[in-house]
């Protein structure tokens, strides 16, 4: 494939691309963007680097080719290529045959996520959200990755998320005969750069920052000490073929909704 | 042999704290008809089971929940349920939050007699440690340790199906059942709505046959209710009715559950119901979903 950088591209672009190349060495498994941005991004890995990743059509099919965003015209065919309802989702996932990309409200040191409640107690939770869905059962069978569309300190908590949906590397929480090395956390993408929990310890540390993002802008909007590499890329701009197929994944721009004001890739 | 019942005559086969499993899956193929009438019964002390939706909600604002067992509440396309978010934040709602697929082993462990099956599913997280019931036992194979996801026993499920016959052969023609069938096998009795009533001779086509998920002794009684999934979809019927979900909504922040309740479902029929919602017609005329 030509590969020509973009110049000009938005920031929800660039989380994009940076969450589809997460996808880009995982052969045969079946993708799952949770989100608008998550599930451009798997879309954009099938149909580029990785054509053996699955997808569902959110509802019951596995598809040969992903479906475009938002409305699609009255004529459209997806292809399916297999049924795969709710029950039997799990008999594939549970296999560790999947890599997931959601977007949780709490990421704590440890790499565990929260889409349940917030605040409060677990009786009486300030906020109630979804529940714990499917996370804990994704978060100990299967690679795993999240996005964070405002990286801060009310998302990247001091202290243990509030519900602990996932099994992350807190030592306090392993169970008995289980080693970490069989939790497949991979990266966090967020709009200020990629991390992941290869720090030491599994201390969460810096990978790449978007152009024109600092440290001290990460640090400072991030509730808990994050690992500073010696040495931090820039996160790769997307190319023209890129952009070129995200336009036909997301034919109504909905990607330019998702981030607030929809800034610009590279900070002026 | 025939099942057909009204939904009165199911929902007075119904008792205070019983155990009841409702199928479908978030704002999809819920049987609200039958939810409608439990609003409108003197039921209460519920222990329900499901993958939550409006059905949640609706009973939890009513009153009728003394416990839930949930891995979601959420009506999709509006992600949180106000009237399940009003319960949980006033605290006084017994909750046991578990996995998708911890529910769905549940289910099956009933369905099978077992008292519990292990999995490694809620390990390292919070749902062994907010549901102590729920045990974290060693195994006689490994030296791990493994949740014993206990059987989810149901007294009653309740389900929503497109065609059935008077004998209780059902047929869901949606592209996913969900896990209606795991719902209807962990339970003592089940009580079904379909859209439509047909002779045993519509199964005939192994096409047709395919699409029958439980045997026809698991179901104790069937009503026909054309429609009775509304505001929840009944696909490929109807897609779920926005705008009446964005009213329900909306009434969480004025008005009430007492508002919708009394306009919408008060000591009405689901005739009376549906032509408050626009008729059967518009109700079959509900565009499906894109997901």
């Amino acid at each position: 494939m030509m590969t020509t950088p973009a110049s000009d591209y938005s920031l929800a672009e660039l989380m994009i691309c940076a969450n589809a190349a997460a996808y880009e060495h995982d052969g045969e498994v079946l993708v799952t963007g949770i989100g608008v941005l998550q599930r451009i991004a798997a879309s954009l890995a099938m149909l580029t680097t990785n054509p053996g990743i699955m997808m569902t059509d959110s509802e019951a099919w596995i598809l040969s080719t992903p479906n475009p965003v938002g409305k699609r015209p009255d004529d459209f065919v997806q292809m399916n290529e297999n049924w795969m309802g709710f029950s039997r989702i799990f008999d594939n996932v549970w296999s560790g045959r999947r890599h997931l990309t959601g977007g949780p409200t709490q990421i704590d040191r440890f790499g565990q996520a929260n889409i349940s409640a917030m605040g409060g107690d677990y009786q009486k939770p300030k906020v109630q959200m979804l529940g714990v869905r499917g996370f804990p059962g994704n978060s100990i069978c299967h690679a795993n990755s999240y996005m964070v569309p405002a990286h801060g300190p009310r998302v990247f908590i001091d202290g243990e998320c509030d519900v602990v949906c996932t099994i992350g590397f807190n030592p306090a929480r392993l169970p008995k005969g289980y080693s970490f090395d069989e939790i497949d956390l991979r990266c966090v993408y967020t709009n200020l750069g990629v991390f992941d929990f290869n720090g030491p310890e599994r201390q969460m540390q810096i990978v790449s920052l978007h152009p024109g993002v600092t440290v001290e802008e990460v640090v400072a909007n991030t509730g808990f000490e994050v690992h500073v590499p010696d040495t931090i890329a820039t996160t790769t701009a997307p190319t023209e073929e890129q952009l070129a197929v995200i336009r036909q994944i997301d034919p109504h721009n909905l990607r330019s909704k998702q981030l607030k004001d929809n800034p610009a890739g590279v900070r002026l | 042999m025939n099942k057909q019942m009204s939904l009165q005559e199911i929902v007075g086969q119904l008792r205070d704290g019983m155990t009841i499993g409702i199928g479908g899956w978030g704002p999809r193929r819920k049987p609200m008809a039958l939810i409608r009438a439990i609003l409108n019964s003197d039921l209460k002390d519920l222990t329900i089971v499901a993958y939550g939706g409006a059905d949640v909600g609706m009973l939890c604002a009513a009153g009728k929940v003394r416990k839930l067992v949930f891995a979601f509440v959420s009506l999709d396309f509006i992600p949180l349920e106000p009237y399940f978010r009003a319960a949980r934040q006033s605290g006084e709602l017994e909750v046991m939050e578990i996995d998708e697929g911890m529910m769905l082993l549940g289910l099956r462990a009933a369905a099978w007699g077992c008292p519990f099956i292990p999995t490694k599913i809620g390990l390292g997280t919070d749902v062994i440690k907010f549901n102590p019931d729920i045990k974290v036992i060693d195994s006689p194979y490994d030296d791990k340790e493994w949740v014993a996801m206990p059987a989810l026993k149901l007294d009653v499920a309740l389900v929503h199906v497109d065609r059935a016959d008077v004998r209780g052969v059902c047929q869901i023609k949606a592209p996913d059942h969900h896990m209606d069938d795991w719902f209807v096998r962990a339970a003592d009795k089940t009580y079904v709505t379909c859209e439509e009533i047909v002779g045993a001779e519509a199964f005939a086509d192994p096409a047709e046959a395919r699409l029958v998920f439980w045997e026809r002794n698991f179901t104790t009684g069937v009503a026909a209710v054309p429609g009775g999934a509304h505001p929840s979809s009944c696909s490929p019927n109807y897609g779920f009715d926005i705008p009446h979900f964005q009213e329900y909504n909306a009434s969480a922040k004025e008005g009430g559950f007492a508002a919708y309740f009394d306009k919408y479902i008060k000591d009405g029929s689901e005739e009376e119901y549906q032509a408050k919602v626009g008729g059967l017609d518009a109700i079959r005329k509900l565009p499906q979903p894109v997901y």
